[in-house]
């Protein structure tokens, strides 16, 4: 702890005891705040990672798969690198539209309490 | 050499005034910004945090700029431009990875930390161990990362002036070295911001430029620029299918999906990229910089595929290898051809993209020497030697000197590193972040039962196997390409750690936590938790 301590200038509200921690912690309005975020964000990063890997894997052992052309001299396998692109383009964009509509309002109502000295 | 590189070392001898001035109005302009900034470094947080006074937009295009590297721009230019599509996995991994840093790590660590990535590794850990591990791992992938911006450095310059000599490359990274001391030691994270926006303008400047010339050649028509590619490349339909680099042995192949798993888990544990979310104020205005910095990364990684596939259309592949063997010579070639090889126009515009990547990589090292000097002086100088008794002055001088001692060792091993690509450099790079700092920064965050013994197992274990592999593997000994070309004493068969060491670091944290009787501290993960998913008490 002793190595966090605030500077004293600049940051004005005081930092809730650990107790005050413990007990938002345990709190249910907290436990659903985690719930909603760990919901969303863990098995989106399962899926966007298992996506990527696919990709990985197919370019590895699919090489004639991949190499299917499409239109002209535009083969499958690029197809797909490019969708992976869209796809992070995607989901960052759904990320954030989700955590502005669902986790922050949560996460702030907790915090000025918390920090509003109650 | 060829006769067209011997011709452009004549155009650029010829042109040498040109592109000596170019360099001189960037690296002036950056130390006017540098003092500047420096004037204004008054306190710690102005130090280490640029004052956490940048907007999300701002903090977005610096990240961009710390993150395109000379090794995204020479490099995956260069890999595309010599193996085709294989080339391009570098570009999906180095994105897609952004995710992780999204959804994960960018906002927790706004929201718990303050100067470095050792504040939030050791939040609820034993300060002292855990420091001392976070500094250690975040100075040996920093130093990793130089080394590819250093080779990045003096390939560039040997291109451009035609400096050949040893001597002449070797006072090229030292000069470079010298430039990110004052960079770092002045002007501190609000110079570093500002230089590495302004770079990220030029670098998505230059890349938009070369990307429409290229196309305005095909007359926009992706499908012909990719079989004259093709055709060019001597190696037809094979050029834009995976497997040219990658795809001649089981072994090979296995080294592709080691670099994939590295590159996709390395960015969220680079530690000169997640010090940029401190200089924002909110965990809100850090994701909204990850959100900018994923889409002016992507576009660019767009546009260095039409660099590749333009470069392998345009230039017979043996000058891009006589040139370079590794290919990282490859865009600025590009430019020259684009220009006409015998006119005014190509070497001008040689010089133009030229001293747009001598701008990337100055602000990337400049970003790296940061993050490793920063660390050394929060982490183990103010917190372990001088058990958080140090004053903000003692802590912000030793970040200077620490910034010259690092500056001098990437200067030596800078020397080392030339022939080799600098994507796969840096590559290595995100392999060890991958194995040391990921594993932690996730148990840290989101496990309840991860103690002091699981971090300290899962950094150095995951450092010292991932630092391990590679000392072991053909990109330093036993192959004509390697580091000490003429021994051999290689073991390991993959180029890429990851496929090995990740895992292992991961699996040494859960080890580590299970075999120790230490008790996890619960008060400390209740402050650790509730403050990274709330903000509450984030400075």
């Amino acid at each position: 702890m002793a190595t966090d301590a605030p500077p004293p200038s600049k940051e004005t509200h005081k930092l809730p005891t650990t107790e005050e921690f413990t007990e938002v912690q345990e709190s249910a309005e907290f436990g659903e705040l985690r719930r909603s975020y760990r919901s969303f964000a863990f098995p989106l990063t399962v899926g966007f990672i298992a996506w990527y890997l696919l990709y990985v894997l197919l370019s590895n052992y699919a090489g004639d798969f991949m190499g299917t052309k499409v239109v002209g001299n535009i083969n499958i396998a690029l197809v797909l690198g490019l969708a992976q692109f869209l796809t992070t383009f995607l989901i960052a964009w759904w990320y954030a539209r989700t955590a502005a509509a669902r986790f922050d309002p949560k996460a702030e109502a907790i915090k000025s309490r918390m920090e509003g000295g109650a | 050499m060829s006769p067209a590189i011997t011709l452009a070392a004549g155009e650029a001898s010829e042109h040498r005034g040109l592109i000596i001035s170019l360099f001189a109005v960037f690296v002036l302009a950056t130390l006017v910004i540098t003092v500047w900034a420096g004037r204004q470094t008054k306190d710690a947080s102005d130090f280490y945090a640029g004052g956490r006074q940048f907007t999300g937009f701002q903090n977005g295009l610096a990240v961009s700029g710390d993150y395109m590297s000379a090794a995204s721009f020479l490099g995956i230019a260069g890999a595309i431009a010599l193996f085709g599509y294989d080339g391009f996995l570098y570009s999906i991994g180095f994105l897609v990875a952004w995710l992780v840093a999204l959804l994960l790590v960018a906002e927790p660590l706004r929201n718990s930390g303050r100067y470095t990535m050792g504040d939030v590794l050791a939040y609820r850990m034993r300060q002292r161990p855990v420091r001392t591990a976070a500094g250690t791992s975040t100075i040996v992938v920093s130093i990793f990362y130089l080394l590819a911006q250093m080779a990045g450095a003096g390939v560039l310059v040997s291109l451009l002036l035609g400096i050949t000599s040893d001597g002449g490359k070797i006072g090229i990274v030292a000069l470079v070295g010298v430039l990110m001391i004052v960079y770092v030691t002045i002007g501190g994270m609000k110079g570093t911001t500002w230089v590495q926006m302004v770079k990220a303008v030029l670098l998505i400047a230059g890349a938009l430029l070369l990307t429409f010339l290229v196309l305005l050649k095909f007359d926009f028509n992706i499908s012909d620029l990719l079989g004259s590619a093709a055709d060019n490349s001597a190696k037809g339909s094979a050029f834009l299918e995976p497997g040219l680099k990658y795809g001649a042995t089981s072994t090979t192949k296995l080294d592709f999906i080691s670099l994939g798993i590295a590159l996709v888990l390395g960015t969220a544990g680079l530690p000169h990229i997640l010090i940029r979310f401190y200089t924002v104020p909110t965990a809100k205005a850090a994701r909204k910089s990850v959100i900018w910095a994923i889409g002016l990364i992507g576009a660019f990684y767009l546009m260095t595929l039409a660099l590749g596939f333009g470069a392998a259309a345009l230039i017979k592949p043996d000058e891009i290898i006589a040139s370079n063997k590794a290919g990282n010579t490859a865009a600025p070639l590009l430019a020259l051809h684009l220009g006409g090889v015998d006119s005014n126009w190509g070497a001008i515009l040689l010089a133009t993209i030229s001293a747009v990547a001598f701008a990337t990589i100055l602000a990337v090292v400049a970003g790296l020497t940061l993050a490793s000097s920063s660390s050394f002086a929060h982490d183990i100088y103010a917190n372990v030697i001088k058990r958080g008794q140090a004053t903000e002055k003692q802590e912000m001088s030793a970040a200077r000197w620490a910034t010259v001692g690092i500056g001098a060792v990437s200067i030596l091993l800078g020397a080392l590193a030339r022939d080799l690509n600098v994507a796969g450099l840096v590559a290595l790079a995100f392999a060890v972040a991958a194995s040391a700092n990921l594993p932690t920064i996730i148990y840290s965050l989101f496990w309840k039962r991860f103690t002091t013994s699981g971090a300290l197992w899962s950094i150095y274990g995951g450092l010292v196997t991932a630092v391990g592999l590679v000392l072991f593997s053909p990109v330093v000994s036993g192959k004509p390409t390697s580091m000490f070309p003429d021994v051999d004493f290689h073991w390991f068969p993959l180029e890429n750690p990851g496929l090995i060491s990740i895992p292992v670091g991961f699996l040494l944290g859960v080890i580590g936590t299970y075999l120790s009787k230490e008790e996890p501290d619960k008060g400390k993960y209740a402050e650790l938790e509730v403050r990274s998913l709330t903000g509450t008490g984030a400075h």
